[in-house]
């Protein structure tokens, strides 16, 4: 409890957390809304906010409050997939290449070094257009997964290289601890803090990919997230005919969600060592 | 001979084999897919309305799985693929239906490349120099207000951002063009009219890709020469009673300079993927755009040549910063 108190002193980590936590709550209201927003025509259409409509309405009759809602919360599941499966690759491959050194190390981060050279939003947009037909929010994340894991895979195998030369790593195998209880009971305590930052910001890469995919029409277009919001109002011009509140929702959205994910991260990495901060942002 | 076995070799092996893996990848990709491109393509021709008796069915069945290089083995089409390659072929496109893929990237390739180059030089050197002076007096006011503005602009995903930048300047406060790279029909020259033209074009996707990348740059070199700073010679230098021009110009930001050449080779791939995305916002004609019409129209060959071109251009990029990095860090003689 300690550490969230020490978060606490940062304004960053303040200001981020309270705007998560208001947009969790957001996601949460989409379980009691009044309509079925994949349904179109259920409110009347082009409405500017008002006392009914908070958000306003948009061309294919939808309420926006309560599809931006479902929206926030299927970009936050997308977003948690990717981020907890791709933890799921990148912790083993950092401990066992950060562990063992030698040729695993070698191999293991030259394929993590492909994953960061190559242009892999083609490579992701590729693939995307195989699955196009069972898109879903579970593929979504699993195909994300599959190439968030290589940069955070190196960071957390730095902080393995380093534990390593430590004197408890010594005191351990000298008292017969095995390798495997080693590193889970010894060393995962010191790298989860650091999982726990990247998680957060493979989650905001995951969300800004799905809304450059959805904007190419290689998502599943019927499920409301951040992508399709933007998409559905990219496409019937909402920009042009001056429905700002159609534009607007997705937009700001998206973007308190990545300002309060990507400072939470940096607050975090900022607490755990002053020096560096691990973020990875873009595309 | 030592320099030799010991980098060059290994360095080009990987070099290689980065290459191999990702059109390997390339060539695996869309051969997954449960559907025959063959039978797309004729089926979509037939919904769009156009008559096809069986005779000549039979013959485009034969001419498109020639030309989408789909005959024999799994085996002898990957053969053939890396033939193609080799003589840049990757055949023909298919929404712009006789032109060879090579002549449409071909066309796009200098737009996405003048965008990328010129983008990327502003944005790091400015980057650089900004963070490296903000670093250096990391306790004073404007520091403080610049490293919060690259706190708000640096989470932004590309599109956002270059969305956002359209609405503003293309809309509410319409001072530049919103789409294309010149003003359509006009021919390229080097009279001044047409540079001018290609600028104006230029300017909103390419402040879209400055801001964010200053942003980012600063903020790394910012961090990196707050450490610098704590180093004894900084502070010999100081009390040695050097100017603080020249120990922030010739002794911190050219020791900050170092590690951001090694993160911009790290990081060319994920530039060159937000140039893309930034080019489709704003229509600009290179590969990005390109790239959505293939896309919204299902062209595999002309997604493959983009894909196999960058993924070739990139590796060949970060090689080469990689070889004359000794240039700016003399303690470095890979020997």
């Amino acid at each position: 409890m300690n550490v969230l108190k020490d978060l606490f002193q940062d304004y960053k980590f303040k200001v981020s957390f309270i705007i998560l936590l208001i947009l969790i709550f957001y996601a949460c209201l989409s379980f009691f809304s009044p309509y079925d927003t994949a349904l179109w025509g259920e409110v009347p259409r082009d409405l500017p906010p008002s006392m009914e409509h908070p958000l306003g309405t948009d061309s294919r009759g939808i309420d926006i409050f309560w599809v931006g809602s479902f929206a926030v919360r299927n970009s936050l599941i997308i977003a948690l997939i990717a981020g907890i499966i791709s933890r799921m690759i990148a912790v083993p491959v950092a401990m066992i290449a950060g562990y063992n050194g030698g040729t695993i190390d070698r191999v293991l981060m030259f394929i993590s070094d492909s994953f960061l050279v190559i242009p892999l939003f083609l490579i992701i947009i590729l693939l995307a257009m195989l699955v196009r037909d069972s898109m879903n929010l579970v593929t979504l994340g699993l195909l994300l997964a599959c190439f968030g894991w290589a940069w955070d895979a190196r960071v957390i195998r730095s902080d393995i290289l380093s534990l390593r030369e430590r004197g408890f790593t010594q005191t351990a195998i000298l008292s017969g601890t095995n390798t495997l209880s080693l590193v889970l009971k010894e060393y995962m305590p010191f790298v989860m803090p650091l999982v726990f930052a990247t998680l957060i910001n493979v989650m905001a890469w995951a969300i800004g990919l799905e809304v450059t995919l959805a904007i190419l029409g290689l998502v599943n277009l019927d499920i409301p997230t951040l992508g399709t919001m933007l998409y559905w109002a990219l496409s019937y011009q909402a920009v042009l005919l001056g429905y700002w509140w159609w534009v607007l929702t997705p937009v700001v959205l998206a973007v308190l969600l990545f300002i309060s994910l990507y400072w939470l991260s940096v607050s975090i990495s900022e607490y755990l060592d002053p020096r560096s901060r691990i973020q990875r942002v873009g595309a | 001979m030592n320099f030799l076995r010991s980098y060059l070799i290994p360095r080009l092996i990987q070099y290689f084999l980065v290459i191999f893996v990702g059109v390997t990848a390339v060539f695996i990709i869309p051969r997954l897919l449960p559907s025959d491109p063959v039978v797309r393509t004729i089926s979509e021709l037939r919904s769009r309305g156009s008559y096809l008796d069986p005779a000549s069915i039979d013959n485009m069945v034969a001419e498109l799985t020639e030309m989408y290089g789909l005959e024999g083995s799994a085996f002898d089409q990957y053969i053939a693929f890396w033939q193609r390659l080799f003589h840049g072929d990757f055949g023909v496109s298919f929404f712009q239906f006789p032109t060879p893929v090579m002549e449409l990237i071909g066309n796009a390739l200098p737009w996405t490349l003048g965008l990328l180059l010129i983008t990327t030089a502003i944005a790091w050197t400015v980057g650089i120099l900004l963070g490296g002076v903000a670093g250096y007096f990391n306790r004073a006011g404007w520091s403080r207000a610049l490293d919060t503005a690259a706190m708000i602009v640096r989470p932004m995903p590309y599109y956002l951002f270059a969305f956002a930048l359209l609405i503003l300047f293309g809309y509410i406060f319409p001072l530049f063009p919103v789409a294309g790279g010149s003003d359509i029909g006009r021919q390229p020259s080097f009279r001044w009219s047409y540079i001018s033209d290609v600028l104006r074009h230029a300017f909103l996707p390419a402040l879209s890709l400055i801001l964010l990348g200053i942003a980012a740059w600063f903020q790394t070199m910012k961090l990196i020469v707050q450490n610098v700073n704590s180093e004894d010679f900084v502070q010999y230098a100081k009390f040695g009673g050097i100017k603080e021009s020249r120990i922030v110009n010739r002794y911190v930001i050219r020791n900050g300079m170092l590690p951001q050449i090694t993160a911009l080779a790290l990081l060319i791939g994920q530039i060159f993927s937000g140039a893309l995305i930034t080019e489709i916002v704003f229509s600009y004609p290179g590969l990005g755009s390109l790239l959505y019409n293939a896309i919204t129209n299902g062209d595999y060959n002309l997604i493959m040549g983009i894909t196999v071109i960058s993924i070739v251009a990139i590796t060949t990029a970060i090689l080469i910063l990689d070889l004359i990095y000794p240039l700016f860090d003399p303690r470095i003689r890979y020997s």
